[in-house]
């Protein structure tokens, strides 16, 4: 089934400094997927369950969070936070009985490198194959 | 601190699924600081509920408050605001508050979002190790202060058993032998002389085999 998904990225300072330069034109230049909202945080490490669990409630079909390399994250651990709680968000998904592969992190060099539009990508095929989120109902 | 666990969510989805209004009533004592069911895990929670609810296709509404403790009257008292707002409450709180509220107001239906687990500590950031089973007849004056009662896996009260290994427990190999680590700390005191006074048989009354105990305060009852 064809959808067009709403996908709400979270991600630090830090790793999406350039990738909003020039109002994010340069990142739809490059193929990053309009299906992406981007959230800017200071630091991933600020990110609580409840914030990816908001953006589900809201209408998120899938919720992903990219933050520093988790050996140089600019606020020592903040990265390394995030991933724990992603990994809380999933498993509660899934005791909701709902695919942990809708919520996912991310580690990725700071600035604008391939990897930030290939993982956006990556995403937006993922929730595309898993179809709507079954908290649309 | 009284240490506890959220429910695993079908069951607590079960719970309320026949209801369209719901208060997550968090309690600000232990189980905040266990993590368990402070104001952040009521949110969370109660954020988990909505999405239970909508994946099966019927709505609810959640609301989150939380209480000072869920274990004294004065504070339950409180629950009296929103009287005949909710289907139900769900408590956050340990077995204590859920029996509290129970108690307290008959015609105010609550459910436990936690299993209540044991007495114990913060061993490290996100881990919690059983400290005291409350057994009502405190021994550790002649322990070093190590609880064999909650400690050890058979409850010994003339251990070691024989069976641990290199100090640790043989029932769970990631647990030290309590009765190893008694008998270390008594001799680090120059006290090993304790270990060869036999403990008498224990009258396990005091430890709830009896029935629900009760602690009464003649000084402080009017």
């Amino acid at each position: 089934m064809s959808f067009d998904p709403a996908i709400t990225l979270f991600s630090c300072h830090y790793t999406s400094q350039q990738s909003c330069a020039e109002e994010g034109k340069e990142l739809e230049q490059l193929g990053f997927p309009a299906s992406i909202n981007l959230v800017r945080v200071p630091c991933t490490g600020k990110l609580q369950m409840l914030t990816l669990l908001q953006a589900f409630e809201d209408g998120s079909d899938g919720v992903y969070v990219v933050g520093c390399p988790a050996d140089g994250c600019h606020n020592v651990k903040g990265s390394l936070r995030a991933a724990k709680r992603v990994d809380a968000v999933r498993a509660a998904l899934v005791e909701l009985g709902v695919e942990g592969e809708r919520v996912q992190m991310y580690h990725l060099p700071r600035g604008l490198h391939p990897e930030f539009v290939a993982k956006g990508k990556e995403m937006d095929s993922r929730i595309r194959e898993l179809g709507p989120s079954p908290f649309k109902n | 601190m009284i240490v506890a666990e959220r429910k695993p969510m079908a069951e607590i989805i079960e719970m309320v699924q026949d209801c369209k209004k719901v208060l997550v009533l968090a309690c600000r004592g232990c189980v905040t600081v266990c993590s368990a069911g402070g104001e952040r895990e009521a949110e969370i929670l109660s954020s988990l509920i909505r999405l239970g609810m909508k994946k099966a296709g019927k709505s609810i509404e959640v609301t989150t408050a939380s209480l000072v403790r869920q274990c004294d009257r004065e504070y339950i008292d409180e629950i009296d605001q929103w009287d005949g707002e909710y289907d139900a409450v769900v408590s956050t709180a340990c077995g204590v508050g859920v029996n509290f509220i129970s108690n307290l107001r008959k015609d105010t239906l609550v459910y436990p979002a936690l299993n209540t687990t044991f007495m114990g500590g913060s061993a490290e950031q996100g881990e919690w190790t059983e400290q005291c089973a409350g057994c009502g007849d405190c021994v550790l004056h002649l322990t070093g202060g190590l609880c064999p009662v909650a400690r050890c896996a058979k409850s010994l009260m003339n251990g070691p058993c024989g069976g641990s290994v290199d100090g640790t427990c043989e029932i769970h190999k990631d647990v030290e032998c309590i009765w190893q680590s008694i008998h270390d700390r008594l001799a680090s005191f120059d006290r090993s002389a304790q270990m060869e006074v036999i403990a008498p048989i224990r009258d396990w009354v005091t430890a709830g085999h009896g029935g629900p105990r009760k602690v009464v305060r003649d000084d402080l009852t009017i």
